[in-house]
């Protein structure tokens, strides 16, 4: 005899106590520390500080345990607890040409003032697996340290597209006196047609995967916009500064590390424009250079309308892109089919059935009428 | 015996285990007056979408986020709180929800349909009749019943403002030639107020009739999709159909085997692998109330009152 299944609270309750023993592995093995996380897992608090919208590695890290290293439910904690924070002001913009610079590099010119700086990069290392990690190096510091230049890098390097922009090679964004407030997808829903500061704020916070293959998509020829050229990339320190009302003037509030991407596009004018660059731009929080690079090219591709070009392939179509890029939106929805929806499938049931018992009492009419249509 | 009921009804409050860091209902106070703001507008246009500025909940988009906003701005301390999924009080999620409001809100909950003042629900509207002073909170995952025709929201809000709503006739007609009848089983779209068409929600349309003229108030909560829209107390609410196609709902041909009900939505339950199955009422609350009745029938008194609690009966819309 079917009783009705009870007791779903005390199977949660138990599910949970499961994870947390999963979580934790065999107890033999020492406990992850928040700091090792911070400190050996850097890129993946860095991708989790940027979907997830707040710049704490403490936190980040923390979420990286809870969610035992899946970077899309650490995410999503993230974002849960970002809601519950009050908002005491907004920064001043950040200035990235004043960026303490780690890493900064060109393709667009073989040198730039200031110079290429490689910093610390996969680029050009050879992904062979190294059995020497297999064992820690705790015992000989030596191995895993850099030697240090005797020249200090020069900060305040000039951004390789204001050098363009001396020329008027390339699109002046700057934009004289208007200074309104910067839209917040936070606080309100995404409207369309959307503006390139929503459009950028929704890539920033878009799934790395997402955007990535977006930007792949673009760059196979799944977009007209041809094939855009790395203006520069460059990843480092800079400064947060706030005017509290009080005092009237800007006071530095912390420091941040941010990766930022500017791709030049070439645009072929209009009636009314002269050929020009076009920028696309990306900006993640510590180094994330993948996601920067993809968000650029993606950033110009959603700016075809602004630009009277044609849109016609997913990543130009905003719709489609600003929609579908948040993973925490997306992961929820897809994985929401794990809930019961048994109402539904019953009401599917019994109409399926009334279906299937017509088409199986052979009904004619029906039939001579697809004959028709066929043809 | 009023007292021996009420025992055996599961009602519970949790105040012991309130969250602490918490904001009462787990959100800050100006994010609840901006809903509440966007609920009044919603209530003003009936069956129209209003865009909220939803926020990340500590549960995943598409489990319920716009529902638990809505209930997370309305609810107060003196509120009774129930939460369903799929018409019964102990499925995961609705015991997930439930548990998330004890512990930010440390609410009374129930799974007493009557004794609720806050319903939220995913996938059924209760059997008992709601009564005027009620809310019905609807949990929706796809707030715009034109999304799967036309998957354009810039497209869609201009019909909805023409009340130009042609291509979901034509849709439902072409559903009649194809296949005699209009196949859609659930989220069967309706007309609220002569004047919007809107999506009930993944409810099984043989809820559908319950929401016309319904003296409670329903708030529909899409948190993803960042829209709220409402059906105030005593609005018509009519299912799309045709003079020669009239809406019709789901029959079965069995009655409840737990409690007998013919009257009320069966969940098929498969009891072994011969294909042997039973039926039982989706709503557990109206089952559990039913068989209370009839094994109490001998004890005098006891089946006035829950005549008297609206549980049973046919119900009237004036």
């Amino acid at each position: 005899m079917y009783v009705a299944v009870k007791g779903g609270e005390q199977a949660i309750a138990n599910a949970h106590k499961l994870l947390s023993e999963k979580r934790r592995g065999d107890q033999a093995v020492p406990e992850l520390e928040i700091s090792q996380i911070k400190e050996q897992l850097g890129l993946s608090v860095d991708r989790v500080m940027t979907e997830g919208s707040l710049y704490d590695r403490g936190l980040a890290a923390i979420a990286i345990k809870q969610a035992q290293g899946d970077l899309v439910e650490a995410i999503f904690l993230l974002r849960a607890y970002r809601t519950t924070l009050p908002r005491f002001g907004f920064s001043e913009p950040i200035e990235t040409s004043r960026m303490e610079i780690q890493r900064r590099i060109s393709s667009s010119f073989k040198d730039i003032p200031g110079g290429q700086v490689l910093g610390p990069t996969y680029d050009y290392t050879h992904r062979l697996i190294d059995f020497g990690l297999e064992t820690p190096e705790n015992g000989n510091p030596e191995i895993c340290r850099a030697e240090v230049a005797a020249e200090a890098i020069q900060n305040a390097m000039p951004r390789v597209a204001d050098l363009l922009l001396a020329e008027g090679l390339i699109e002046d964004e700057a934009v004289e006196g208007e200074r309104r407030p910067v839209a917040d997808l936070t606080r309100d829903p995404l409207e369309l047609p959307a503006e390139r500061d929503v459009r950028l704020q929704n890539l920033a916070r878009g799934d790395e995967g997402f955007i990535l293959s977006l930007a792949y998509s673009l760059l196979r020829g799944f977009g007209a916009s041809g094939h855009p050229f790395l203006g520069e990339i460059r990843f480092g320190e800079v400064t947060v500064e706030l005017v509290p009302e009080e005092l009237g003037f800007p006071i530095e509030v912390g420091e941040i590390s941010v990766t930022e991407c500017i791709m030049f596009n070439r645009f072929i004018g209009s009636a009314t424009t002269s050929p020009k660059f076009v920028r696309g731009y990306g900006l993640a929080y510590g180094h994330c250079e993948r996601k920067a690079m993809a968000m650029a090219i993606i950033d110009y591709a959603l700016r075809s309308r602004e630009l009277g070009e044609k849109s016609e392939y997913p990543a130009q179509d905003e719709e489609f892109v600003l929609f579908h890029s948040d993973n925490v939106q997306a992961s929820g929805f897809v994985e929401h089919l794990k809930l019961p929806h048994y109402v539904d499938f019953q009401a599917d049931l019994v109409l399926m059935r009334n279906q299937q018992a017509e088409f199986n009492n052979g009904n004619k009419g029906d039939r001579e009428i697809e004959n028709e249509e066929a043809i | 015996m009023k007292k021996q009921f009420k025992e055996q009804s599961e009602t519970g409050s949790d105040r012991s285990c309130v969250m602490e860091g918490y904001n009462f209902a787990y959100l800050d106070e100006q994010t609840k007056r901006m809903i509440r703001r966007t609920i009044l507008k919603a209530v003003a246009i009936p069956g129209y979408q209003v865009p909220f500025g939803s926020r990340e909940m500590p549960l995943p988009y598409g489990w319920g986020t716009g529902g638990i906003q809505v209930t997370a701005s309305l609810i107060g301390p003196e509120d009774t709180l129930k939460v369903i999924d799929q018409g019964a009080d102990d499925t995961t999620n609705a015991v997930s929800i439930r548990r998330f409001f004890s512990r930010t809100a440390g609410v009374h909950t129930t799974t007493r349909t009557r004794e609720a003042t806050i319903i939220q629900t995913r996938h059924r509207i209760p059997e008992t009749h709601l009564r005027n002073g009620q809310i019905i909170v609807y949990q929706v995952p796809i707030p715009e019943p034109l999304r799967f025709i036309e998957p354009r929201a810039k497209e869609v809000r201009r019909m909805h403002a023409l009340k130009e709503y042609g291509i979901m006739f034509v849709k439902l007609y072409e559903d009649i030639s194809r296949h005699g009848r209009i196949a859609k089983a659930f989220d069967y779209p309706v007309l609220v107020n002569g004047r919007y068409v809107m999506s009930p929600s993944p409810i099984p349309k043989f809820d559908n009739p319950k929401m016309d003229c319904m003296p409670a108030l329903q708030i529909f909560g899409a948190g993803r999709e960042k829209r709220i829209y409402a059906v105030p107390p005593y609005t018509r609410v009519k299912s799309l159909d045709f003079e020669d196609y009239p809406f019709e709902v789901e029959r079965w041909s069995k009655s409840c085997a737990l409690c007998g009900s013919e009257h009320s939505y069966l969940d098929e339950i498969i009891t072994d692998d011969q294909g042997s199955r039973m039926y039982v009422c989706s709503d557990t609350d109206y089952c559990s109330l039913r068989l209370a009745e009839r094994d109490r029938d001998f004890q005098p008194g006891f089946k006035d009152e829950i005549r008297a609690s609206g549980a049973i009966g046919e119900r009237k819309c004036t």
